[in-house]
């Protein structure tokens, strides 16, 4: 750290005499991981190998060629964590080498785990990959960024749009694993907060299985419609299915003709591979030529994360990871990610403000927050948790 | 109130040594793939002419000849003939073309190319690409120094404005301003370069000799929340004591003033304004509305929009034929 700062005065006593021939300033970012495979019941969803890493790898290079009018270099030190792999080892081994940020994709508490390790390194973590809202309330941690949304954002997004439509008798269907009844629970907070009324909850057993089969869709279109039937009237059918067993099931097959929202249907996400407003065609071009794929939510959340590094190094015009840190949560720090509007941290709790899109798998269909839903500092802060209610206590 | 201005325009035509016609304004059509012609007599739309994919960035050549249209999707920069209003011929611009500016004599054309991170140098007249220049992240905005010597580009995601000298074609200085750059425009007299951050929500001012930011223009409307706020077009009159300034989803103009750079007034237009022209007699500014179709009309004096004319969908760019 030390050695880091007297580094970078070094250079800019260097760099004031002669800007072409100093070396550039090295700026390390690590991206740890979790490789688990995660089915998905569509095989269009199922996630890259590099996901999330890829956007990363983009917003490296979009942060190089800034840096090079800046004399600044960045680098990618990817770090894959393979089962039995403990997640605050591999972060004190990233510390060690003198990496001051740390984009990560792992669970709430491999995060944690990890965050708390590398404290007294002066590590930071970017939170790319979890969307557990406890991770930024009774859990917070002044060394975490949340470059993510939260599952209560992403439920607010659905919401606004639902009730906007006037769709505010919703049935609410919720897996059985612990994450479905998290996010389900986020969907009520949401109800309970815009107006919508539950008018009856069902939940869809997992009984295990397989996701593909050769036997196909005939069964599925069997038993989805009788498992929706004598529901009491509602307007739109809301799908609580993180662990993808169900949701996607449910378009087309519903015993009333309902539209669906939330794990399948109109679902709420941070970015979609169809997002082209605002500019986003040059962004979705450049990663589709340099990744070969479309790009996804994580990929997008992993891209924020390191153009958050870039930009504040940009700011700042250092590579010093306090000056650095503290531009990145002080009021001055905002970002661009093609969203129509500028994302800043929530300071209470590091959370990125951000829009949620709302896409059906071809379009993005609308993006919150919706119109009249009004706020007295940003209407970003209409989506998740406010100031008011959070349990964060940074330290 | 309008046939005053119209009674007063006449006269002002009749005692000056303008040509007795009415001034033609070329408007791109973003969504439409169609520019209209405006006749500022008539104050309506005389032409529609269908033009590429997702016109942007238009300019008349400096002799008034031609009118150019960059249409991005299909990375090419279209020739429109001024007298038969038809398409005649493209230039070979880089991948997806969006703003770009013209030398003082009208001999190179400097386009900013989205998609691969350069400007495309373009000798306007063997139409022929002659050289690149690599700059920042999603280069846009385009501006040449008053004096010629220096082309200011600036890249939407590196956040600068790049100086390039036009002799060596070299990046002499990089400034940094706000988020998402999007346009670049000199003072008449060369004494300051002002760069839109769409983003960011300010209007940052550089003085060009020393290549820093000297102040920001920053914007308030009561009961308008500050993301909504996102400068875009500039226009400054040639005294360099008035400028207006779009500011997209606000849906207002920003008068400000040259000199103290403050705010003077906040005019309503149309839906997410975008980019605007004078009429060379400086009496009439038109605004582009993309949301809602149409174009303002200013009267600069009076500091009012007295007229709206539809246009195509999703109007953006919008050029005026100098006499």
């Amino acid at each position: 750290m030390i050695r880091l700062l007297v580094g970078a005065i070094g250079l800019s006593v260097l760099a004031t005499t002669n800007v072409l021939a100093a070396d550039p300033v090295e700026i390390s970012i690590g991206y740890l991981r979790r490789v688990a495979v995660k089915p998905t019941l569509s095989l269009v969803e199922q996630p890259a190998e590099n996901d999330g890493v890829a956007g990363a790898r983009l917003a490296i290079e979009d942060n190089n060629t800034t840096g090079k009018f800046l004399n600044q270099h960045f680098t990618l030190e990817e770090f894959r964590l393979k089962d039995g792999d403990d997640a605050a080892n591999a972060a004190v081994a990233l510390a060690d080498r003198n990496i001051a940020f740390v984009i990560t994709d792992l669970p709430a508490d491999a995060l944690l785990k990890a965050a708390d390790a590398v404290r007294d390194r002066g590590a930071v973590l970017l939170n790319a990959g979890a969307i557990d809202d406890r991770l930024r309330e009774e859990d917070c941690r002044a060394n975490v960024i949340h470059a993510a949304p939260t599952r209560s954002m992403l439920a607010d997004g659905v919401a606004q749009y639902l009730v906007w439509k006037q769709w505010k008798r919703w049935m609410l269907v919720v897996g059985s694993h612990e994450e479905d009844r998290r996010f389900a629970e986020a969907l009520r907070r949401s109800a309970t907060r815009f107006g919508a009324k539950i008018v009856q909850e069902r939940v869809f057993e997992d009984t295990g299985g397989a996701r593909r089969t050769d036997s196909g869709v005939t069964l599925i279109q069997r038993q989805m419609p009788v498992f929706t039937q004598q529901a009491p009237v509602y307007d739109v059918l809301v799908a609580a299915d993180e662990s993808e067993v169900f949701a996607s099931y449910l378009p087309y097959r519903t015993w009333d003709p309902r539209p669906v929202a939330g794990s399948a249907g109109l679902v709420p996400k941070s970015w979609d591979a169809a997002q082209d407003q605002w500019g986003a065609v040059q962004m979705q071009n450049r990663f589709l030529k340099l990744n070969s794929r479309r790009m996804t939510a994580l990929d997008m959340q992993a891209w924020t994360a390191a153009r958050m590094i870039g930009e504040a190094a940009s700011r700042v015009n250092s590579s010093d990871r306090k000056t650095v840190l503290d531009f990145l949560k002080g009021p001055d720090f905002s970002i661009a990610a093609f969203k129509g509007q500028r994302l800043t941290l929530r300071d209470w709790n590091l959370q990125l403000r951000q829009p949620i899109l709302l896409v059906d798998g071809r379009m993005v269909v609308s993006v919150s927050p919706q119109e009249g839903f009004l706020h007295q500092v940003s209407e970003l802060d209409t989506l998740g948790v406010d100031r008011p209610e959070t349990k964060c206590k940074l330290q | 109130m309008w046939r005053h201005c119209l009674v007063t325009g006449i006269a002002v035509w009749l005692a000056g040594t303008l040509p007795a016609r009415a001034f033609i304004a070329y408007v791109s059509n973003e969504k439409g793939n169609t520019v209209s012609v405006i006749d500022t007599d008539k104050w309506a739309v005389t032409k529609t002419i269908k033009v590429g994919q997702r016109p942007r960035g238009i300019e008349f050549t400096r002799d008034g000849k031609f009118v150019l249209v960059a249409v991005g999707d299909d990375d090419t920069i279209q020739v429109i003939d001024a007298t038969t209003q038809q398409v005649v011929d493209t230039l070979p611009s880089g991948p997806d073309p969006e703003l770009f500016v013209q030398d003082a004599a009208g001999k190179i054309l400097y386009v900013a190319n989205e998609n691969d991170n350069t400007v495309t140098v373009i000798d306007l007249e063997k139409r022929t690409r002659v050289g690149d220049i690599q700059v920042g992240v999603e280069p846009e905005g385009m501006a040449i120094s008053p004096d010629g010597k220096i082309l200011i580009n600036t890249s939407e995601t590196t956040n600068m404005a790049h100086f390039i000298d036009t002799a060596t074609r070299q990046i002499v200085a990089n400034v940094l301003v706000d988020a998402r750059p999007r346009f670049a425009e000199f003072k008449r007299d060369g004494s300051e370069l002002w760069v839109s951050s769409e983003i960011g929500g300010t209007v940052s001012v550089i003085d060009p000799g020393k290549r820093t930011v000297t102040g920001k223009i920053t914007f308030s409307i009561p009961g308008m929340r500050r993301e909504a706020i996102q400068p875009v077009g500039i226009g400054m009159t040639r005294d360099g004591k008035t400028a207006f300034i779009a500011l997209g989803p606000a849906n207002r103009i920003a008068i400000v003033d040259g000199a103290s750079h403050l705010v003077t007034k906040y005019l309503l237009v149309g839906q997410r304004v975008w980019h605007m022209a004078f009429t060379p007699d400086e009496k009439y500014l038109l605004v582009t509305n993309g949301v809602s179709n149409d174009v303002s009309m200013i009267d600069v004096v009076a500091q009012k929009v007295i007229k709206t004319i539809q246009v195509g969908e999703l109007p953006w760019g919008i050029t005026i034929a100098q006499p």
